[in-house]
């Protein structure tokens, strides 16, 4: 089924020739998609054991495309996604333990269990969501990448050269919303890389039932910028391409499409059964597991051992362990925080001329429901 | 869309003018020095935030070169240029997302629908990605947007260019929705809506965009605003109230004004905020006067009059003394003939009508086509 979707050749130098990665750096990516592999089988565990409810969707067989791209931001830049927001927003920076008590509803979860699976925010580590709607964060992802480019030019910071990353999948990108952003992010040249995780299936949708053509990259070039596909379960050949696509947004040169042919190994969400997905196809992904291939990458070229490799592992495993405990033990949110934070402004009336909340002024009445 | 353009560009801004208030409270308003429009209130309170404060901008379709579909924003581009007088593609759903965006990271953006009714391309984002953003990231990220833009009927312009959407956005938690009447409203409510830290609906009326309003100096200062939340009492009665908002608030004085003289004192409470609604300043006056009228142009199911009424029996109950009498448009999408509008909008006659039935006059029943 694949097949169909043909692989371009990236630019990329040999495996004997020359090394794509120093060990430093090929440490820091297994580490980070064993990071995201293990937490989501440790959600999927969770939630079958009645810890986690409502609806999750899971990231397993994806975590190239978001360690490759990811790993190479820095902190001011933001990153925007969808429901399938654990591993993005871990990637990113944000503890496993904020995000594990956001899943079990916690008052410690990173959105103090307001948001949810789907609703991952984090403004310190600038991930801006989390949207259920697909399509949705694309142009809010487009309006962070404006406030980049006014920030430089109307406000003068000199140095504000964030770069916004906005993460959807196949299916997104027979959305209107989608083409709009398309065109005015390369209309007004923003700062922005859009990456597709064209995983081949939307719930049970094929991309190819779906798209009259099923190449996305070429949606780029419609509208003016580069689009670029990518073999979305290697993660080198992903940071590869995203070194570039970054390098561009933050040069000012203007927007990205890139498009990862990627898999998920389990279902949509862990309410879908999966039936619709051949076996085969199946399992030939599963022989193409993106960790096993950077474990793979990391021995041929003998930059670290085995054991190294391990220690990871279990150093993830603990981590995993220890955010399953942070949770467990963490209150549930009060009642008190039912009503709160529907407004930045408390109760909602509004800045006076003085410059202060208006309902904090004793002479301010105000006509509100208590809880 | 592009019949609105064209319409637009034929008559440019302008507007068959309707009567004017025939009587404005003076009290209300300090010895009245200047006149000034609804339109220019708006444009001069856009002109002062924008200088004031850099990181509020503009956008929306032809906010800058055309100087606006309805010339609220003109002169802008001029005076800001085009990296802050932003003219889109009509791409609703995209710039309003791509406000809310830039919204999450602290500028302020100022987002204009040509009309309320292609708010609906958006309304995913208003609702969705500004309304909620606040409750769903715990406080961490806020949403310092205004969607700002006309509402409700205007002249002739049929049935998907004239829907009201206070009711709608007024019940959703996390929106503020503001309906402005005269410039004093216009200017203060736009200005406390753009320093607001939370997404803000502003809805206007074209009709009103060129209606004249006494306004004092105190109004006309930069830093003068008006408070989020709070109702106004336009005239002051003590026989029945009557709510109203936007245009209505014209319409309602009106009717005040014939129910005067037939020995009806009617108090005109204009609510200039939809959410938060003023349901103390409501209920005060419905405790004085014991008779409620509600006054709306949009759609009577689920609408505006619906939750006064309700609001009014859960606080009021034992001071009414006849049962509330709603005014809302018709139940039907707009029709174009002009007779047809007509009947499909509140008129003086109907408010004046109610008001005498909640006072156990006899009267007429139906109107006349």
């Amino acid at each position: 089924v694949s097949d169909v979707v043909k692989e371009k050749k990236v630019k990329t130098t040999g495996p004997a020739s020359n090394l794509l990665i120093t060990k430093e750096e090929g440490l820091v990516l297994y580490e980070d998609m064993v990071l995201g592999r293990t937490f989501e089988d440790m959600c999927a565990q969770m939630y079958y054991r009645g810890k986690m409810f409502g609806f999750v969707h899971l990231y397993n067989g994806q975590e190239a495309v978001s360690t490759g791209f990811i790993k190479l931001l820095k902190q001011e830049d933001s990153v925007v996604s969808t429901y399938r927001d654990h591993v993005h927003a871990l990637s990113k920076g944000v503890p496993a333990s904020a995000v594990m008590s956001e899943l079990f509803g916690k008052k410690t979860g990173c959105c103090r269990g307001q948001g949810g699976s789907m609703h991952m925010f984090s403004k310190e580590h600038n991930v801006l969501g989390g949207f259920a709607f697909i399509g949705e964060g694309i142009p809010v992802a487009t309006g962070a990448a404006f406030t980049s480019k006014y920030k430089r030019e109307v406000l003068k910071e000199a140095d504000c050269d964030h770069v916004t990353l906005a993460f959807f999948g196949d299916g997104t990108c027979n959305n209107g919303q989608f083409f709009e952003c398309l065109n005015m992010a390369q209309l007004w040249k923003l700062p922005i890389v859009f990456v597709v995780e064209n995983n081949l299936w939307a719930i049970g949708m094929s991309h190819l039932r779906a798209t009259s053509d099923p190449e996305i990259y070429k949606k780029g070039p419609a509208f003016g910028m580069p689009g670029v596909h990518v073999d979305g379960m290697d993660v080198l050949k992903v940071r590869e391409v995203a070194k570039e696509a970054i390098g561009r947004a933050r040069r000012g040169e203007g927007p990205s499409l890139i498009e990862c042919e990627t898999y998920r190994f389990r279902g949509h969400s862990l309410a879908d059964p999966d039936e619709l997905r051949d076996a085969g196809e199946k399992n030939h992904y599963n022989t193409r597991c993106p960790i096993a291939a950077l474990k793979k990458y990391i021995f041929e070229n003998n930059l670290a051992t085995e054991a190294d490799l391990k220690t990871i592992d279990k150093k993830i495993d603990e981590l995993i362990e220890e955010a399953v405990e942070f949770a467990e033990a963490s209150p549930l949110p009060p009642r008190s925080q039912l009503l709160e934070n529907v407004f930045a402004d408390p109760k909602g009336f509004g800045i006076g001329p003085d410059g202060k909340y208006r309902c904090e002024d004793p002479k301010f009445t105000e006509g509100t429901a208590q809880v | 869309m592009l019949g609105l353009l064209k319409l637009k560009f034929t008559n440019p801004g302008g507007v068959t003018s309707l009567i004017r208030p025939a009587v404005i409270a003076s009290r209300c308003y300090a010895t009245g020095a200047k006149e000034m429009t609804v339109r220019d209130a708006l444009n001069s309170a856009l002109d002062e935030e924008m200088s004031a404060d850099p990181t509020v901008f503009v956008m929306g379709e032809e906010v800058g070169e055309y100087q606006g579909a309805y010339k609220i924003t003109k002169g802008l581009l001029d005076k800001y240029g085009p990296d802050r007088v932003v003219d889109t593609p009509i791409t609703e759903a995209g710039f309003a997302g791509i406000g809310v965006g830039a919204a999450y990271h602290g500028l302020r953006p100022v987002v204009e629908f040509m009309t309320f009714n292609f708010s609906m391309q958006a309304i995913d984002h208003i609702i969705n990605s500004a309304a909620k953003s606040n409750y769903m990231s715990a406080g961490q990220i806020s949403v310092p947007i205004v969607f700002r833009g006309p509402n409700g009927a205007a002249a002739g312009v049929g049935a998907q260019h004239s829907q009201c959407y206070a009711a709608w956005f007024g019940s959703c938690p996390g929106l503020k929705v503001l309906v402005p009447y005269s410039s004093e409203d216009a200017r203060g409510l736009l200005k406390a809506a753009i320093r607001d830290p939370d997404p803000v609906v502003f809805l206007e009326n074209e009709l009103l965009y060129g209606e004249s309003f006494p306004v004092s100096a105190e109004v006309l200062d930069s830093s003068f605003c008006l408070p989020i939340g709070k109702a106004k009492i336009e005239r002051e009665g003590k026989d029945i109230t009557i709510t109203a908002f936007s245009k209505m608030v014209s319409y309602a004085l009106q009717a005040a004004e014939i129910l005067s003289k037939e020995g009806i004192s009617a108090e005109v409470i204009n609510l200039r905020s939809i959410r938060p609604l003023d349901r103390n300043t409501i209920n005060t006056s419905v405790r004085k006067t014991n008779r409620l009228v509600t006054v709306e142009e949009g759609f009577p199911q689920h609408g505006v009059g619906a939750e006064i009424c309700a609001s009014v029996l859960e606080e009021s109950f034992e001071y009414l003394d006849a049962p509330v009498e709603r005014i809302a448009g018709a139940d039907v999408p707009m029709p174009y003939a002009a007779n047809l509008e007509r009947l499909a909008v509140p008129q003086v006659e109907d408010i004046v009508r109610a008001a005498k039935r909640a006072c156990h006059r006899s009267i007429p029943m139906a109107a006349v086509a």
